[in-house]
């Protein structure tokens, strides 16, 4: 690292499309949705952008190989350098880092970054996707489903800290509550603790209703360099800083009851957003929530809670919308759905429409001034991050 | 879950916002799908080491690496440290016992069908290999089907045996170990 | 704040046919062992990582998540790039010019042989609505493109052979090369119909092997050995559906060529540019190329030596791998390491990628020794 970043990067627009269980629009269609959106938002045409990046997830969804390919007529790509930048679930909040290199790097003023993900075509089920991302010689002949990485997961942080299920269900119960207000949720309910626990249990101590749902969605941002941010609006939002960092694969061979790729990320993001005391100086928070417990975990690796002790301060009402430090105020995977690349996407728009006080009934009080959004995916191992701010 | 009478939320994204849901019986019936099931193959080299990992296997036995720099021990083997970066030649043979890191207890298939009898995968963590040096297997010879049943069986840090398929039926795979048991108790 | 970023170190395993006796892991750690020994440098020394490749190259999902160790990258920034490999270059040079970084290794790996069904593999990355259906093999893809191009261009299928032959025989000369032989035009016209016209010896043949190339802005650089800069980089894609091409063009590689040599500041490419490796995929591939490129212009031969290594033709194909191989290849020229295939001069050369049907999408890098 240098230290020195050439140039500031500003989000000057943002866009989405329903999240559904499953959509009659392709995935194209769905691109297109939210990059149109963004576009208009951000009030320049897709013949004043210079690049296009895109984030979707693995291709076994669409069952189309070189998916990215498929796709870019919809995300604004023909003719235009483009390309997709791929980490598994850490996707979403890594399209920004994406779209964040091209302008800083002084060669695109204008860039945009779309993210897209249309689980529905894999049949009989989108977790059949997830069945070939074992090691295909030592791990996949045992069986192996998706279930079973976040249940061992889960196990070993509340076997570590002593934390109840009781505990991680109230992620489910206020995450599902805050997406009641958001126009594109899918899963948004007002449930209990009792009503999270009543559900079926999947995968031991994974219970069904701690579980994001499979979706199709897309969601995309529009960023500018400085000089053009300025010029479109009155009140860009700065990307501060951004981080990122992939654990070894060998998943076995890690503390699995802290995610210290999360961590090592977030340092990174807050080094270059000057950030020295994250619990004072960011104001909301969007970790990536696909199962209930995640949002816990992820706030300990992003140095927002004490390890072990975010339950605690969950269930003492600081991560409310209107505690201490807001965290999903979206309604989060839990609450708006799970299109894996767009979820962390849409938790960037979150931030932008938060940090311009443009959240109506979602938005958090106090005029917050920085946000963090994290995503993470591949064998748990990756931690994205990025910082954004309106200074 | 947000049905009913659709009530205006003001939050953004405001405007319209779109992207039509189906209904499973539109999905079934109404609409226009185009069906493909791939027929991808691969053969994968094992390499240098996994490929002695899993002759190792196929005689019974469990075979680990060492690195001369940091001095970890670990199985699965690997040709290199990935840590140190250079490369891994050590080999040790390990025992087949370990203690288990952690566990599920899963009720469904990958398609979310319902299992009788439960798969209850574990991180196991041989004898002799490093601190947190673990792999994915799974556990077996547990008596019970629910969840209170097994985990009166079953803990974290417990110690476990290989239960090894017979020598005649391994073929060099993860599979030769049919799972792993409680210490002490055989199928 | 310097602009200039160079290539300052390389790394390639031998392209083989088969490679039973390595895996993945074990064959890419050999290919970056080499190009960071190349640049000097540790793998502490380097600051993110930037990997190209597609699950279904793999068989697996997510294949990304397998890429830190053999690169000595672990919770390190590493990020994979499932597009052409000059837009994984791209990245690296984008890393680099935005401060975050100041040393880059890309790398790409391919184990083409542990694809069982390749066929299987290039119908995937068809549209399953409106293409798939027609379950034709997939190579008539390049097989209509060429046809058009051939109609367009003027250019005769004696002149596509004709690169069949002088690409395997450049082969001959290149340790790293599988394919290299001796072949007469006449094999080539008498070899098997694909998909007409494209005969069997025009489709260049599969190959393993991996490939590391480190980056690293003008500081860094000016501490490695043999630097070779980045004079200009471009990438496009255009659109993919079958119905929307501009068949025979290659307009992506035009548009391409045009932004790396804004950037080089090229104004008469053919000739500022002493050779170029231009992707041979499809043997007819490799004038179209040249033609995008600008390279021969009034559509005749070119005084560029084009392809000296012996191109995918005379090396192997490897999917996601083959233009770092190609980059890797020009870097060993401008450096002088290029032994019998060594051209004259090779101060300034061009790399011309491709990322293979069905996708209209490709790149192009401009290097020279300063």
């Amino acid at each position: 690292m240098t230290g020195k970043i050439r140039r500031r990067v500003a989000v000057v627009g943002a866009g989405m499309s329903m999240f559904v269980r499953r959509a009659l629009e392709t995935g194209r269609e769905l691109s297109y949705y939210a990059a149109h959106q963004a576009l208009e938002s951000a009030g320049v045409r897709l013949a004043d952008i210079g690049a296009v990046t895109m984030a979707t997830a693995p291709d076994a969804f669409d069952g189309v190989h070189m998916k990215g390919e498929w796709l870019l007529d919809g995300a604004g790509g023909a003719r235009k350098p483009y390309l997709r930048a791929y980490v598994g679930g850490g996707s979403g909040v890594f399209s920004i880092i994406s779209g964040w290199t091209m302008v800083a790097s002084g060669l695109f003023d204008l860039v945009l970054v779309v993210a897209e993900e249309k689980m529905s075509s894999c049949q009989p089920h989108p977790q059949g996707a997830f069945l070939t991302i074992f090691d295909h010689t030592i791990e996949r002949p045992l069986g192996p489903n998706l279930l079973w990485i976040f249940s061992l997961e889960q196990q070993r942080y509340m076997q570590t800290y002593g934390i109840r299920n009781e505990d991680i269900a109230l992620v489910s119960v206020k995450n599902k509550r805050n997406a009641l207000d958001h126009p594109a949720a899918q899963v948004a309910a007002n449930l209990t603790v009792a009503d999270v626990l009543a559900s079926d249990v999947v995968a031991w101590p994974v219970h069904r209703l701690m579980v994001s749902p499979i979706s199709d969605g897309a969601a995309a941002i529009v960023l500018a360099s400085e000089t053009v941010a300025r010029r479109l609006t009155d009140h860009p939002v700065w990307v501060q800083g951004v981080g990122w960092a992939l654990d070894t694969s060998y998943w076995g061979n890690r503390d699995l009851s802290y995610p210290r790729y999360v961590e090592v990320a977030a340092r990174m993001a807050y080094e270059m957003a000057g950030v020295t005391e994250p619990r004072k100086q960011i104001h909301l928070a969007e970790p990536y929530d696909p199962f209930a417990y995640k949002e816990l975990h992820h706030l300990e690796g992003l140095q927002l809670a004490d390890k072990g002790k975010a339950p605690e301060d969950l269930a003492a009402g600081r991560f409310d919308r209107t505690g201490e430090l807001p965290v999903c105020p979206s309604g989060g995977l839990m609450g708006v759905g799970n299109p894996i690349a767009a979820a962390g996407l849409m938790k960037l728009c979150e931030l932008f429409w938060q940090l311009r006080g443009e959240a109506g009934a979602r938005q958090v009080a106090g005029n917050p001034e920085r946000g963090v959004a994290q995503a993470w995916g591949d064998l748990m191992q990756i931690g994205t991050v990025a910082v954004l701010g309106v200074h | 879950m947000a049905r009913g009478t659709p009530r205006v939320i003001d939050a953004p994204p405001r405007g319209l916002l779109r992207g039509r849901g189906l209904r499973d019986e539109e999905f079934r019936r109404k609409v226009s799908v185009t069906p493909w099931a791939p027929a991808l193959e691969y053969g994968w080299d094992a390499g240098l080491a996994i490929g002695r990992f899993l002759d190792g296997l196929q005689d019974g036995r469990i075979f680990g690496v060492r690195c001369r720099q940091c001095g970890r021990i670990v199985t699965p083997p690997r040709a290199f440290c990935e840590l140190d970066f250079k490369p891994m030649d050590e080999w040790v043979e390990l025992s087949d016992t370990g203690t288990v890191n952690t566990f599920s207890i899963c009720y469904v298939t990958w398609d979310m069908k319902p299992l009788k009898r439960p798969q209850i995968p574990a991180v196991i963590e041989i004898d002799g290999t490093s601190p947190r040096v673990g792999f994915l297997h799974l556990l077996g010879g547990v008596p019970g089907r629910t969840v209170e049943a097994i985990r009166a069986e079953i803990s974290v840090g417990m110690p476990v045996r290989a239960v090894w398929k017979k020598p005649r039926d391994r073929t060099g795979a993860i599979t030769d170990i049919l799972h792993f048991a409680p210490s002490g108790r055989r199928r | 704040m310097s602009d200039r970023v160079a290539i300052v170190g390389v790394g390639t395993t031998p392209l083989r046919t088969l490679s039973p006796d390595q895996s993945y892991r074990e064959m890419t750690f050999a290919a970056a062992s080499r190009a960071y020994a190349d640049a000097g440098v540790s793998h502490r020394d380097v600051d993110s990582f930037v990997s190209v490749c597609e699950d279904f190259h793999e068989g697996t999902s997510i294949t990304d998540e397998y890429v830190p160790d053999q690169l000595g990258a672990v919770l390190r920034p590493v990020q994979t790039i499932a597009g052409d490999g000059l837009a994984g270059v791209a990245t690296a040079l984008m890393l680099i010019r935005s401060g975050i970084a100041a040393v880059v290794a890309v790398e790409a790996h391919a184990k083409t042989s542990n694809i069982l069904r390749h066929d299987q593999v290039l119908e995937m990355g068809l549209d399953p609505v409106y293409e798939r259906p027609l379950r034709l093999n997939p190579h008539y893809v390049a097989a209509m493109d060429m046809r058009r191009y051939l109609h367009d261009s003027g250019r005769s299928e004696a002149a596509v052979a004709d690169v069949v032959v002088e690409n395997r025989r450049r082969a001959l000369h290149n340790p790293i090369a599988a394919y290299g032989a001796v072949l007469t035009p006449a094999d080539v016209m008498a070899s098997a119909p694909i998909s007409d016209p494209l005969r069997e010896l025009e489709v260049s043949p599969y190959a393993d092997g991996a490939v590391v190339l480190v980056l690293a802005g003008e500081d860094a650089a000016a501490a490695a050995p043999r630097p070779v800069w980045i004079r200009g980089i471009g990438w496009i894609s255009e659109s993919s559906p079958l119905a929307m091409r501009d068949w025979g063009a290659a307009a992506y590689a035009a548009l391409a060529a045009d932004m790396a040599y804004r950037m080089a500041d090229l104004s008469d490419p053919a000739r500022e540019i002493a050779f170029a490796e231009v992707d041979d995929t499809y043997a007819y591939k490799q004038w179209q190329h040249i033609d995008a490129a600008r390279l021969a212009p009034g559509g005749g031969a070119s005084r560029v030596v084009v392809n000296p290594s012996g191109g995918s033709l005379g090396m192997g194909y490897c999917y996601d791998a083959s233009a770092l191989y190609r980059t890797a290849e020009a870097v060993r020229q401008i450096r002088g390491e290029a032994g019998r295939n060594q051209v004259p001069d090779a101060t300034t050369g061009l790399v011309i990628s491709w990322r293979g049907i069905p996708t209209q999408t490709g790149g192009a890098l401009v290097l020279g020794d300063h």
